[in-house]
């Protein structure tokens, strides 16, 4: 039953898959750093950057792997407008009112997706959806590697970012030290938006990844948003490392327990995961302590 | 006694409604209404005083539903007994995840996602446990008398469910007065305060989860035998978890009645919305989740908080006769 010629290919499966989970709780998980909530809408908003870039495809033409330098600036933008002019004014600064505005946002996009477009599942069709390259003992599927190497570019960028920029280093010093960082000169609503803006636009990355081999429909975000939520806790939250190693985790374990559960049952080991690790180690892997 | 005069108003003016209005299509309205008031009104318990925003409270909700449904189709228990067992059980588990949670200490966005977590498990084992039905769900037989729990009219499960409602109200009002209550809002307020002054939060935060649990889990257990089916999607899906703390945040969390006036303004936007959208799907919760950023936008307590704010201003406004006429002389 253990025989490696399925176990291999099934844990670089789960890898490749995980990167894709990764990059969605890169975006989480960056939000969680700063602003300390967790952005509810996220599923939605890949939802949403998912029908982006099924229509940049459908309508406009445009390759998903091309269409990713649109749609990511796009949603970097939405994301910014998000926090800067209804998140935050909304929720008077209370976090407990954030979370409610977060999830508000997460009903309000998702049935708009609905009621404009119905439940009706799409699908892309793409010259490289079905494309593979042998490795001697097993196929691995193109779409999937090149997400693979794309996660990797997305997170080295995003340190570079965070390191090496002036941006970077307000929202660092926003994530520490509010007050400090308010009294230094920084905007901390600016900083606030531009944060939210740089998860949501891993999100609209993630979709532009996903959609040549995925399905999209009004709720696709939700399967990969809890994953999401999983992830961070496990990596902790606020830890980008975390959210890296925390994904492809989560990949392996999914793709594992649905071989020897089956698929409905391969979503509980993530969810059973979840919980024992927010009830023993709720900081994380990786979190300090809170 | 004049604490509970409110809720004896309002209870006998909704109670003589079914005397005057007879439509089916209004008494239906009015019965789904109440049962999210109902599940509202758990929430408020633990969400509105506590402060604990739970965004899974479809665990309770499907628990009462599944309880009471299978105790009586496998197990042929009497359908009264059976929804009793469903609210002890709402009770039960919500001592279990409180016990958990509160225990490791998790507060804010963590309580918040552990309890999503629940719901979220729950339902995928109810979609492939054969107890529950599985995928195809369980249906309760037809059998309209009373000692079933079942009604030929529809007046009559409104008066149920009100009844429901009304003792929800009393509880509310009972804790609000009682010491737990001020150790509760004391929690909400300023945790480590409250514990600093001697206040057992966790213990404070487990009761109250208990009470909310039982109290959402009874309008899942109403759900059952009004509807007389349920499934997976229906017990621990997310419509319930968000309109369970939709109503009482745009009604008022942490007042008594908020979550009976966030239930009924909710439900007749979103039937106004359905009216307006047709068939298409989606409108009526576009509506809900606007009306929940517009509430916390404007008015952080709700609406009651807003008419409390109204009225505090137009007396301000108001000219004080008396008073300008001493300045005068």
């Amino acid at each position: 039953m253990l025989s490696p010629t399925i176990l291999i290919p099934a844990v670089l499966n789960g890898l490749l898959t995980g990167a894709v989970y990764a990059l969605v709780a890169l975006g989480l998980t960056l939000i969680y750093g700063v602003l300390h909530i967790i952005n509810f809408a996220h599923g939605a908003l890949l939802t949403a950057a998912m029908f982006a870039a099924y229509f940049a495809f459908h309508v406009l033409g445009i390759d998903p792997y091309i269409a990713v330098f649109i749609v990511a600036p796009a949603f970097f933008a939405l994301g910014y407008g998000l926090q800067r002019f209804v998140i935050g004014p909304a929720s008077h600064g209370d976090d407990r009112n954030m979370l409610l505005v977060t999830l508000g946002l997460a009903v309000v996009i998702e049935n708009v997706l609905l009621f404009a477009f119905r439940g009706d599942t799409r699908t892309i069709d793409v010259p490289y959806t079905f494309q593979s390259i042998d490795i001697g003992f097993t196929f691995l599927a193109v779409p999937r590697l090149v997400g693979f190497g794309a996660v990797f570019v997305v997170a080295l960028t995003l340190w570079l970012i965070m390191g090496f920029t002036d941006t970077g280093r307000a929202i660092r010093a926003v994530a520490k030290e509010k007050l400090g960082a308010q009294l230094a000169g920084i905007d901390v609503a600016h900083i606030y938006a531009v944060t939210f803006g740089l998860g949501t636009a891993c999100i609209a990355i993630a979709a532009c990844l996903l959609i040549p081999t995925y399905y999209v429909n009004p709720s696709a975000g939700d399967a990969f948003v809890l994953v999401a939520f999983t992830i961070v806790v496990l990596g902790g939250m606020g830890s980008v490392p975390g959210a890296l190693i925390g994904g492809l985790v989560i990949g392996v374990v999914e793709s594992l327990s649905s071989l020897f559960l089956g698929e409905s049952l391969g979503q509980i080991g993530i969810f059973l995961i979840f919980i024992v690790v927010l009830l023993v180690r709720p900081q994380g892997l990786f979190g300090a302590k809170a | 006694m004049k604490a509970f005069a409110p809720i004896a108003v309002v209870i006998a003016l909704l109670a003589v409604v079914p005397l005057i209005v007879h439509s089916n299509v209004t008494l239906n309205f009015l019965v789904v209404a109440l049962m999210i008031a109902l599940a509202g009104q758990g929430w408020n318990v633990l969400g509105g005083y506590g402060g604990q925003y739970s965004f899974g409270h479809a665990a309770f909700f499907g628990t009462g539903t599944y309880v009471t449904a299978i105790l009586q189709v496998r197990y042929g228990v009497n359908a009264w007994v059976a929804f009793g067992l469903g609210i002890a059980a709402g009770a039960a588990l919500g001592a279990l995840i409180g016990g958990l949670t509160f225990r490791s200490g998790l507060r804010g966005s963590y309580f918040a996602l552990v309890t999503l977590a629940f719901a979220e498990v729950l339902r995928i084992l109810a979609s492939v446990a054969p107890i529950t039905g599985a995928g195809v769900g369980t249906l309760i037989k037809l059998d309209l008398h009373a000692q079933a729990l079942q009604f030929q009219s529809r007046a009559a499960f409104y008066w149920v469910i009100l009844a429901l409602v009304a003792l929800a109200l009393v509880i509310t009002r009972l804790i609000e007065r009682s010491r737990f209550g001020a150790w509760l809002t004391a929690v909400r307020e300023n945790e480590d305060a409250a514990r600093a002054l001697g206040v057992d939060a966790t213990t404070v935060k487990l009761a109250a989860m208990v009470v909310s649990g039982a109290i959402t889990a009874a309008a899942g257990c109403f759900y059952v035998q009004y509807f007389l089916f349920v499934d997976s999607g229906i017990a621990y899906g997310t419509w319930i978890s968000i309109e369970a703390l939709l109503t009482p945040i745009i009604g008022g969390a942490g007042t008594v009645f908020g979550p009976l006036l966030g239930a009924l303004v909710v439900k007749s936007l979103g039937e106004a919305a359905q009216m307006v959208a047709g068939d298409a799907p989606g409108l009526d919760l576009v509506v809900y989740g606007a009306v929940l950023i517009l509430v916390i936008g404007f008015t952080p307590r709700g609406l009651i908080g807003g008419l409390d704010e109204l009225r505090k201003r137009l007396r301000r406004a108001e000219p004080r006769p008396v008073a300008q006429e001493a300045s005068h002389g």
